[in-house]
């Protein structure tokens, strides 16, 4: 009886895990989406515990609660700017976790092999197949403790090293060494080979020694793999390395025969994969790009500052979601504005937000257009109230508390080099200071040059999305979007 | 090889699991905006904590007396819980940014 109660625990667990990484996928829904998900993690070890094959119930308790209460400390406690090293710590604990569990499944494994009839017991959950006696080792059993071993070591020292990296306690530059890639792709075939003959070692000696090496050659591999990437990558790199903490949960799933542990871990495989794929396109970039080190040498050192030529552009669904869930947003209307005639969609746009209690402003240059006043009569003929629009001394001191700006169609009057490059024909013109907000997104038909000429560099600034097109079919889009939301 | 062709007939059921899941994992991502690609991944993290579901398994099944598999699965059973309890309270606490106004 109970032992079907469990197995319809699992059975839940699985969906609530389901439907909660769906949920987490839409802004609305994500905080329910992780509680979900949270149930069904608390329904999968309820089931467990309570089963009547597990003992040792006082310990476990005790190991659950020291880890509960470190847990729920560190995440309380840390900054929200170091969000993601924390996830990536998390990570590596899963990753541990796996690689502990093969250590002990395969040391009571070896202990089988020893001596055939003591431990009777193991044999339920151990898989081997009949009649293998010239290659004990050679089984789904050991080649899933290895898999689970190597996976989970590898995403537990790499995940360390992208903390330390993001944390700052090891560099964030790209280390790169002599034959780097060489020596790299030798170990991963080295540790390949250790676990080929750990599978194929007679039943005379166990191989402890190999299996040790494999550990440790395991955790080498996975700092060298993080290692030669740069600080600013690493959000993908953790990714990576959630979706290999995932497919070593699954390890494990195989290896007790247990459908949680395989439908949650492999889920967070593959979506892990698709959105480690999606946060390199929403950087403009490949997956091996990332890992391998670009070749074209722009962001290679992270931190790159004017040499950085990538331009990062957004949908209209991300942008709708930057703007609806802001609590300032400030226009800078520009010339893209009038030569579209956007006036109306953009107030539109502004009502639809002021109705989801964001505060919207708009930010007016004195020559933006093509003469002085030309944004004011702009807006004013599609009846945006007067006291909205604010002229540059007004606005300026506040961008610091903005959320975003969006930029219609302006240019250089936006342009930072007007404050820093004296070489600029407009240095020294006051500008509106938009790149002092939060989040920057830029409506703009092309990345071609404004009306003075020169290149912008703040369409190259990391906190710069743009969204190209026609000033009026973006904004219809980013009106559509938000309305839906 | 044959043992590891038995292993994948023996376990049929648990390989239509594995392939299905991967299918539902890539449906369940497909389209998800930029904003959201940090709590999400932060929230599949705290999903493969599910791992502490082995580590359980591994200490419920020690014997009293084998120190060994008590000690490292006491240990196992901390770091899953560390993965599942932080990666669940960092999620929840990024995404309070998306909490509805009105």
């Amino acid at each position: 009886m109970l032992n079907h109660v469990i197995a319809l625990a699992y059975l839940a667990a699985s969906v609530l895990f389901i439907i909660g990484l769906k949920k987490l996928g839409h802004p609305d829904s994500a905080r329910r989406g992780n509680i979900l998900a949270a149930v069904g993690m608390a329904l999968a070890v309820l089931a467990t515990f309570v089963a009547p094959s597990t003992h040792n119930h006082v310990w476990i308790l005790l190991a659950i609660a020291v880890g509960a209460v470190i847990g729920t400390v560190s995440a309380k406690k840390v900054k929200m700017t170091a969000m993601p090293q924390m996830v990536s710590f998390f990570n590596g604990m899963g990753g541990a976790c796996a690689a502990v569990i093969s250590i002990v499944e395969f040391m009571a494994y070896a202990h089988t092999i020893n001596a055939p009839d003591t431990t009777v017991a193991l044999v339920a959950s151990t898989l081997t197949a009949p009649g293998a006696a010239d290659y004990p080792f050679l089984n789904g059993h050991v080649l899933v403790i290895l898999l689970g071993l190597i996976i989970g070591s590898v995403s537990f020292s790499g995940s360390i090293i992208a903390m330390g990296k993001l944390q700052g306690f090891v560099t964030e530059k790209a280390v790169r060494w002599p034959m780097q890639r060489a020596t790299n792709a030798v170990l991963l075939l080295g540790l390949l080979a250790i676990a080929a003959l750990v599978l194929i070692a007679c039943s005379c000696a166990v191989p402890y020694g190999l299996f040790m090496a494999l550990f440790a050659l395991s955790l080498l591999y996975g700092v060298l793999f993080v290692l030669p990437i740069g600080g600013a990558d690493m959000p993908v790199v953790v990714s990576l390395l959630n979706s290999f903490t995932g497919v070593a949960a699954a390890c494990g799933g195989f290896l007790y025969d247990n459908p949680v542990m395989l439908t949650g871990g492999i889920l967070v495989g593959s979506a892990g994969t698709i959105l480690t794929i999606l946060m390199c396109r929403a950087m403009n970039r490949s997956l091996a790009n990332v890992l391998l080190g670009n070749f074209s040498g722009g962001s290679g050192g992270g931190s790159a500052h004017s040499g950085d030529t990538t331009v990062r552009e957004v949908s209209p669904t991300d942008a709708a979601i930057l703007m609806s869930y802001a609590k300032k947003v400030v226009i800078v209307p520009g010339y893209g504005l009038a030569v579209a005639q956007a006036q109306h969609i953009c107030r539109e746009l502004d009502e639809q937000l002021e109705a989801k209690g964001v505060v919207v402003k708009y930010g007016i240059h004195p020559v933006a257009g093509r003469m002085p006043g030309h944004m004011n009569v702009l807006l004013a003929e599609a009846d945006v109230p007067y006291p909205k629009l604010l002229e540059m001394d007004e606005i300026n001191p506040e961008f610091p508390s903005v959320d975003v700006v969006l930029v219609i169609g302006a240019n250089d009057v936006v342009n930072p080099a007007a404050r820093t490059d004296t070489a600029s024909p407009i240095y020294g013109m006051p500008i509106l200071d938009v790149d002092k907000a939060h989040n920057i997104i830029i409506l703009k038909r092309s990345m071609r040059a404004g009306y003075a000429g020169i290149e912008n560099e703040l369409f190259y600034h990391p906190k710069t999305r743009m969204l190209f097109g026609d000033a009026k079919d973006s904004l219809e889009k980013l009106l559509a979007e938000v309305k839906s939301m | 090889m044959d043992s590891l062709l038995v292993f994948i007939s023996d376990n049929m059921q648990m390989v239509y699991i594995l392939i299905l899941s991967i299918f539902v994992g890539i449906e369940v991502i497909s389209k998800v905006p930029a904003v959201l690609h940090t709590p999400l991944m932060s929230g599949a993290n705290a999903i493969h904590g599910v791992v502490i579901v082995g580590a359980i398994i591994v200490m419920g099944h020690a014997a009293a007396d084998d120190f060994f598999a008590l000690a490292l699965g006491f240990v196992a059973v901390v770091l899953g819980t560390l993965n599942v309890v932080g990666g669940f309270v960092v999620t929840d606490r990024m995404l309070e940014m998306f909490k509805k106004r009105k």
